[in-house]
């Protein structure tokens, strides 16, 4: 028995155009075209999708979520980067 | 308590969904990986009952239902393989326990389809307990599982439906089109019920899986809910469940029912079923004859990829 797996992908679909790719699921293929393939078949089997990426997981670099706290830090204390922030008069409109 | 357990429970708590990467007790990742797995592959040997009736069905409408039917099961086996890998194990692995026959699946696929009628019962009763369940972990607690059950139930909507179209057509035909309807009901029934497992009482996982919010309803209530729904659809069919104690019970607004035959239960579950080695020796073989396949698209992938490094 072959002890070699195919290697893991992960799949992107744009549902209609002027969407964003989102991630949809992940799928087992020998190389990109059978990734391809197989994402259409199993993801796209009901007009899902208009457009596929596919990524070897391999290639994904995440940040570590236990530490997500000091990574996220930096955006924590910054309301003034929100419009809220900043009172205006009732009385003005379309701002 | 440490800190990291502190985490997860709170977030249990929260009603947040755990992540692949986040921190997890041991004991939860196996259960998830236990179960996941076991769902699984209940999805792609739940693939061979079916499978049987596809060159025979009765129509083309029929065939290219069934045909479309079998091929989301496999859609489903593999999402559910791939949110069980993001716990850490790997597909084959939990192919190897299946075929080595250390792995359960639903035991309701080690019943035979004698007859087209039962196409229509499994369609109709065996996917609509799974939907039952399967909606319920649309919110379990760990995320890739939750959402493999919502992409899931999506599509497991028209196996019911055409399942239940199927036994209409029975239901409306030729006395023996309806007899045949009958007995696919009488035979689907009560292993339908099982498929929610042992009894409260008798579930050795159930309360733990609460508790971590992979599971949110009791055995008992998941059945008594599809028996709720199911007689009405029933008797619309004209049909009768084979259960002399099924009763509308007025204080309860549940339908009362008869005890299931537990001994049939654990002897199935325990591989003496009609069709467990069958089943299992299927699966066996198909995976054994698409080693060449497996092998030769890896050789071209590796010949391929070599090539392009020289080009370049």
């Amino acid at each position: 028995m072959s002890n070699k797996n195919w290697p893991l992908w992960e799949v992107f679909i744009r549902s209609k155009s002027g969407l964003h790719h989102l991630h949809a699921g992940s799928l087992h293929a020998a190389d990109a075209d059978m990734a391809l393939a197989n994402a259409r078949d199993v993801y796209t089997r009901r007009n899902e999708g208009v457009s596929i990426w596919v990524v070897e997981s391999k290639n994904i670099v995440a940040n570590d979520p236990s530490k997500s706290e000091e990574f996220f830090e930096p955006a924590s204390d910054k309301v003034y980067r929100h419009p809220t922030f900043y009172e205006m008069p009732d009385e003005l409109s379309h701002i | 308590m440490d800190a990291f357990e502190k985490v997860f429970e709170a977030k249990l708590e929260a009603e947040e969904k755990i992540e692949p990467k986040d921190w997890m007790p041991e004991k939860y990742r196996k259960t998830l990986i236990r179960q996941i797995s076991q769902h699984a592959h209940s999805e792609i040997v739940g693939m061979l009952p079916e499978g049987n009736w596809i060159t025979r069905a009765p129509s083309l409408r029929r065939k290219v239902a069934l045909l479309a039917k079998v091929q989301d099961e496999a859609g489903h086996g593999l999402y559910l393989y791939s949110a069980a890998e993001t716990l850490g194990v790997e597909r084959a692995t939990l192919l190897d326990q299946l075929h080595e026959g250390k792995a359960k699946y639903s035991s309701i696929f080690n019943y035979p389809t004698v007859s087209w009628a039962d196409i229509g019962a499994i369609g109709w009763l065996v996917d609509g307990a799974a939907i039952m369940n399967q909606v319920m972990l649309t919110r379990a607690s760990y995320g890739p599982y939750a959402r493999a059950m919502v992409r899931i139930c999506k599509e497991e909507s028209f196996h019911q439906r055409q399942g239940y179209e199927i036994m209409m057509t029975l239901s409306n035909g030729s006395e023996e089109q309806k007899a045949m309807a009958q007995d696919a009901l009488d035979r689907w029934w009560w292993p339908s019920l099982m498929m929610f497992g042992p009894s409260d009482k008798e579930s050795t996982h159930s309360a733990q899986s609460m508790a971590w919010k992979i599971k949110r309803k009791s055995n008992d209530d998941l059945r008594q809910q599809f028996v709720d729904v199911s007689v009405p659809q029933a008797e619309y069919l004209g049909l009768k469940i084979p259960d002399d104690k099924l009763k509308w019970n007025e204080e309860r607004g549940h339908y009362d029912f008869g005890e299931i035959d537990w001994d049939e239960f654990w002897n199935v579950i325990k591989g003496n079923g009609p069709c467990n080695e069958e089943r299992l020796a299927a699966r066996v073989k198909a995976h054994e004859e698409g080693e060449w396949v497996r092998d030769a698209a890896l050789a071209y992938a590796e010949k391929h990829s070599n090539k392009q490094k020289v080009e370049a």
